[in-house]
């Protein structure tokens, strides 16, 4: 019987040695003469054991990791073909208390299947919703996913069903989908992870809502710095045209819909939804001011629904199991599941979708496993470059968007960087506004040269020059980002600026600094 | 103000890639990274040819060029390592490691080699935040980055 080998294709697995280990693998298949198949399969995720190397037995599916190419042959002298024990045996993936913990309904393939095989992705469970979808009413399509409590992946947490309403109310002669895979935000890598390891996921949900709201085309706007996932979306997209799952009719249905993969060129505020579409409209990346809304007027003045990855990959599982099925995990008015990135200076970083409710705690310490480095944690930055610094007191915040709201902080993607006691939180808190600066696509105010005062005044601040001006200035001056800026970017540098200053407070007072210098 | 004729053969490959993605919605960026990848950056004398061919304002076309971080204005060298510098990256110490890469090589972010080797950049986010610090090489992405990987990329870069 033909043994199949999984090994990741991920572009995390990539950059640990994945390449080379499939070279050795395939050149152990050939001299030992073993009738094999590899498959590039996504990542399960768990970063610290990749490249995790998997087989199939008789017996399920069996695990080795972390695996390097020095590793191959020992591997297959120990059985590797029949799951035979080595040192870096895992046993069933699925019993890593890593896996056995999270509840995968967005995630459910990634890592198991071959990405572009659509056979593959049909075997487990995919296209269930889209087949639904086909035989039902946009408008009950839009209330399905209005009932899942299903809110944008992206950061806003605005409600897609809502935003879907808009969209199939307003008439229009054309209308889009726009998925924005614009994942700029360090500490996340939800949506690569995803568009690499089960593509269809995505294409399936942006059918969907193209169903729902009688779009018939489709961008998906992919940042350049991720070339693997832009590779694997292409070849999905074809592979799904060629099945007529796209098309002039999807699945066979009066409805065409299809989609177009796009390029970024390196701006970070173009995860901005209306820098977004101005880009995608071959213009500059400038933020648009609101209303009017995206949903009204949006790419090329058309009504266009623009969602993060996460939440139209969240899709295909609402419509096939039901709103009820989805809503019934997650706490509050966060319903349903998380794809929670664990990142940065951690032992086990990597992606762990489970229900909102968690504590940011059990996140840090018990899953995360504490510090890479094995130093004790300083601070937790929740939600990316705008999201705001978490010190260990506030160590019990559910998982939530309006419980961490409470908090002065936000969930944003879903990012969280561990940093252990050796950051300079003073040096944190000026990388913010130095990233605003850059980054800033210079349309307002308060954004565009705010975040270059910014930087100059907490210079002055760690230089010892009136500190106590210095750090009225800065709250002053994150004041009127917040307050006058018209989009996250300006708006939200502020979050990790003053939760520094207002957690850390003693990385502020330059003391050392002035003693040093007397 | 007198612009110099672009030469034909340049001219000629412009209006090639201009010809295969101008019947895109919203041509403008995949033109741009399309001639990139055509000249290995985009030369001043192409924006006037793009801007006729899409009915756009040379104003227009050098706005959107100048806007985004990729779009190269001069040649780069023959490998381009980006080193990510973003929070979880420093998390896990790239300011040292930035140091390192930039002592080894003798050169700073945004500069190239004097023998045309290599140029040297920074990026916020390869979405490698589980393995940082992070890089790429040509488009190879490289995770937990130490002073052996760094040997092993001044060794790739040199060869």
């Amino acid at each position: 019987m033909s043994v199949t080998i999984y090994i990741p294709g991920d572009s995390g697995s990539l950059s640990l040695g994945a390449e080379k280990v499939a070279k050795a693998v395939e050149k152990e298949i050939a001299a030992r003469g073993i009738d094999a198949r590899i498959v590039r399969n996504g990542s399960r995720g768990l970063y610290w054991l990749e490249p995790m190397v998997e087989v199939r037995t008789e017996a399920g599916r069996v695990a080795y990791g972390p695996v390097s190419a020095k590793d191959v042959a020992s591997l297959f002298d120990a059985g590797l073909t029949n799951g035979g024990q080595h040192k870096l045996s895992l046993g069933d993936p699925e019993k890593l208390p890593f896996v056995a913990k999270q509840t995968r309904l967005t995630f459910a393939r990634c890592g198991i299947t071959d990405p572009i095989s659509l056979e593959d992705y049909e075997a487990h469970g995919g296209l269930a919703g889209l087949r639904k979808a086909v035989s039902m009413a946009p408008a009950d399509i839009v209330k399905q996913v209005t009932e899942s409590g299903l809110r944008g992946r992206g950061g806003a947490g605005f409600p897609t069903g809502i935003k879907w309403k808009t969209v199939l109310d307003t008439a229009a002669d054309q209308k889009y989908i726009v998925c924005n895979a614009d994942e700029g935000d360090s500490a996340t890598f939800a949506d690569r992870m995803i568009m690499e390891g089960d593509p269809f996921v995505l294409i399936e949900g942006m059918a969907i809502a193209g169903l729902a709201t009688h779009a018939t085309k489709g961008y998906v706007y992919i940042r350049s710095e991720y070339p693997h996932a832009i590779a694997v979306m292409d070849k999905a997209v074809k592979v799904a045209r060629r099945a007529g799952v796209l098309g002039k009719s999807v699945l066979g249905s009066s409805q065409g819909f299809d989609i177009e993969i796009r390029s970024g060129a390196g701006a970070y505020v173009c995860g901005e939804e209306t820098s977004l579409l101005n880009s995608l409209e071959g213009k500059r990346g400038v933020v648009r001011a609101k209303p009017p809304l995206p949903a009204i007027q949006g790419l090329f003045g058309k009504p266009t629904v623009i969602n993060n990855v996460i939440s139209l990959a969240s899709v295909p599982i609402v419509m096939d199991k039901g709103a009820q099925y989805y809503k019934d995990f997650g706490m509050g008015r966060s319903r349903g599941t998380i794809p929670i990135q664990i990142a940065g200076n951690v032992k086990h970083g990597g992606l762990f979708e489970v229900a909102f409710g968690l504590t940011l705690g059990e996140i840090v310490d018990e899953i995360g496993g504490g510090t890479a480095t094995g130093r004790p944690v300083k601070a937790v930055q929740v939600g990316g470059p705008l999201g705001a610094y978490f010190p260990r007191a506030l160590f019990d915040t559910p998982f939530d968007y309006e419980e961490f709201a409470k908090r002065d902080g936000l969930i944003g993607h879903a990012g969280i960087t561990v940093f252990d006691d050796s950051a300079d939180m003073l040096k944190q808190a000026r990388f913010a506004m130095e990233f605003c600066a850059i980054e800033s696509c210079g349309k307002c105010t308060p954004c565009r040269i705010g975040s270059t005062r910014g930087v100059e005044t907490l210079d002055k601040l760690k230089q010892n020059i009136e500190p106590e001006k210095q750090l009225a200035l800065v709250t002053d001056l994150c004041n009127t980002m917040k307050f006058g800026s018209l989009c996250a970017l300006g708006g939200f540098t502020p979050y990790p600026v003053m939760s520094a200053i207002h957690h850390f407070p003693e990385d502020f007072r330059p003391a050392a600094v002035a003693q040093a210098a007397e | 103000m007198v612009m110099q004729p672009a030469s034909t053969e340049l001219a000629e490959r412009t209006a090639a890639v201009i010809s295969e993605l101008k019947n895109l919605e919203g041509p403008l960026i995949p033109i741009l990274h399309g001639v990139q990848e055509e000249f290995g950056y985009v030369p001043q004398e192409t924006l006037p040819i793009i801007a006729e061919a899409l009915n756009l304002s040379r104003a227009e076309v050098h706005g959107v060029f100048t806007f985004y971080h990729d779009f190269r204005h001069h040649p780069a060298g023959r490998h381009v390592l980006k080193v990510c510098q973003a929070e979880a990256c420093q998390s896990m110490g790239s300011d040292a490691i930035a140091a390192q890469i930039k002592q080894k090589l003798g050169i700073g972010f945004h500069e190239t080699s004097k023998d045309g080797a290599v140029t040297l950049e920074p990026i916020y986010c390869l979405g490698l935040c589980a393995c940082a610090p992070a890089a790429m090489l040509d488009g190879e992405v490289i995770g937990r980055l130490d002073a052996d990987k760094i040997d092993e990329i001044a060794e790739e870069i040199r060869s």
